[in-house]
């Protein structure tokens, strides 16, 4: 079997198992595909590719859009020089789904660098401390989100932000 | 046995990431260690937001100072994965080029901190002194000996002189013999042997779980390497191997870096006589909406970026993923269990962009003791010294 062929058949495998958790399946080149699922079936299909099809976890990046607080998790399948990237949307008012770091330790710190940065709360998450802010940022302020203010009027003065 | 938090971190002087390092130890046996990050957080994907896409690549080219054309190769990358897009032929050669000088002095500049570490301060010296050769090279190539600025998305930003490539090749040459002499030096050493074979172990489970990348990966023998997987620049036409290890110890880790540094002279030599002529840029002049991934193989494992454009001149969105990131966590699995004298080495073997140091405190029940990151490397050495004596070497 070519290589493509074996590529087409993995990602029909893909679509045929979580069928109902799948929103959107974009083939956008040889190299990419992008995933976009219902946030409840993000730890099935992340054990799916990371177990079964021995992809590699490259990390995760979240983005605050107007609509939602996304997650992009990417994973390498290096037999077909390929990265999916599964989508979710989170609800921004209390943006939350299950946490991979159960599924992997590879997802243990992007999760909390997501929590910290964008207020996502990680289900089921091992140890959600702070791994990139000081001790002193104050609770519940997420500098990546878009509605952040500067909370530090000190810092305003001497970094002259 | 009572158990004593040993802090290493997060500043020094010599060191340029901080990092903080909390081992836990049961005399000398190490137990646990905790990690935290953030000293330099410098909020760059943030900044990234709001410069144009030509001042990004400036931008996270600032992002290291070793692996500096990590952050922009994989950036452009980024941009380019926005639009089905070809780079110049003799941009991704120059491009290659670029990207394997500075594996090369990267390699090289790890050996000698390793050796270093380990008391080994002529390796240290040898190989940093052949370092300035490819640094000179890069001078040369793109006239500075690091932060090159070179790349652009579409192409590079200068080209290379054909009367240059005569001298660089020589350069290249005439450093080969003296890194056999190096490689046979440090590999053939019984005491180096004695002091890294099964010391700080990734298994090859472990580095898959933990998604490892790079040589830290490739000594556990994980054959996974971004530029033969997912090829980009000239890597796929190109005759040149992926260097594996078996046993994931530190001593694997510095055989696969070793061996890379001749397969990357290899790749620049190939690269600079079947450098083709033509355009060095595609010349772009409007980026369409969408998203775009770009990764490269730095030297310390897979380099990723992440960036999403709305249409106009600047990225909505700039993920960044430096490879050390993934390789920190390993950290767990190869520390515990080790001896305090080998933690200083088996820190530095996944070459994250500099380890531990500045001061470190032991609490012990009778009170403090307070040894500098120094005391540390002479910890690590005085075991080198007691292997030589016992080897007899």
């Amino acid at each position: 079997m070519s290589r493509t062929e074996e590529r087409e058949n993995v990602l029909n495998t893909l679509h045929r198992r979580f069928g109902a958790g799948i929103i959107e399946f974009a083939d956008r080149s040889p190299r990419r595909v992008y995933l976009e699922i219902k946030p409840e079936s993000v730890c099935e299909v992340a054990d799916y590719l990371f177990h079964t099809l021995e992809a590699r976890f490259n990390t995760a990046s979240a983005t605050d859009t107007p609509a939602a607080v996304e997650i992009l998790y990417h994973f390498t399948l290096e037999r077909f020089g390929l990265v999916i990237s599964l989508r979710v949307e989170l609800d921004r008012g209390a943006p939350a789904v299950d946490s991979l770091a159960c599924c992997f330790p590879a997802a243990e710190w992007i999760e909390r660098e997501i929590h910290e940065l964008f207020g996502v709360d990680f289900r089921g998450h091992p140890d959600l401390r702070r791994l990139l802010l000081p001790e002193q940022w104050p609770e519940g302020v997420h500098p990546l989100r878009r509605d952040y203010q500067e909370w530090d009027s000190e810092a305003v003065r001497t970094r002259g932000v | 046995m009572s158990k004593t938090i040993v802090p290493i971190g997060p500043y020094h002087p010599l060191q340029e990431e901080p990092e903080f390092f909390t081992l836990t130890v049961e005399g000398e046996e190490v137990v646990d260690i905790d990690v935290r990050l953030g000293y330099n957080h410098r909020g760059i994907e943030k900044l990234s937001e709001s410069r144009s896409f030509d001042q990004t690549v400036f931008l996270v080219e600032r992002i290291c100072g070793i692996c500096s054309t990590s952050h922009p190769y994989a950036c452009v990358r980024a941009v380019e994965d926005l639009f089905p897009m070809d780079v110049p032929e003799r941009a991704r050669y120059i491009r290659t080029i670029i990207a394997e000088g500075e594996r090369i002095h990267s390699h090289l500049l790890w050996l000698g901190l390793a050796g270093h570490f380990l008391g080994y301060n002529t390796v240290y010296m040898w190989v940093w002194k052949l370092r300035e050769e490819i640094l000179d090279c890069m001078e040369i190539l793109t006239g500075n000996r690091n932060n090159y600025a070179m790349f652009k998305p579409g192409g590079v930003r200068r080209d290379v002189r054909a009367e240059d490539i005569p001298t660089v090749l020589r350069k290249i040459d005439s450093i080969v013999p003296t890194l056999e002499m190096i490689k046979a030096a440090v590999l053939d050493d019984p005491v180096l042997q004695a002091r890294l074979k099964g010391v700080g172990i990734l298994s090859r489970q472990a580095a898959v779980e933990y998604s490892a990348v790079g040589p830290t990966a490739r000594a556990s023998g994980i054959g996974k390497d971004v530029r033969k997987d997912c090829a980009y620049g000239v890597y796929d036409r190109i005759d040149w191997n992926v260097v594996t290890g078996r046993n994931g110890d530190v001593w694997d880790k510095l055989v696969v870096r070793v061996l890379e540094l001749f397969e990357s002279i290899k790749i620049i030599r190939q690269c600079l006589e079947g450098l083709p002529s033509g355009e060095i840029d595609a010349r772009i002049a409007d980026y369409p909406a969408g998203e775009g991934i770009g990764h490269i193989e730095a030297p310390r494992g897979e380099t990723f970026h992440y960036i999403r454009s709305d249409g106009t001149n600047r990225p909505v969105r700039h993920k960044v993923r430096a490879p050390t990131y993934m390789n920190l966590p390993t950290f767990k699995e190869t520390v515990k269990g080790a001896n305090l004298a080998d933690a200083t080495i088996i820190l530095a073997a996944i070459d994250p962009c500099y380890c531990c140091t500045e001061r470190m405190a032991v609490r012990t029940p009778e009170g403090r003791k307070l040894m500098g990151g120094y005391d540390l490397v002479r910890l690590s050495r005085e075991k080198t010294e007691r292997l030589r004596k016992e080897l007899g070497a």
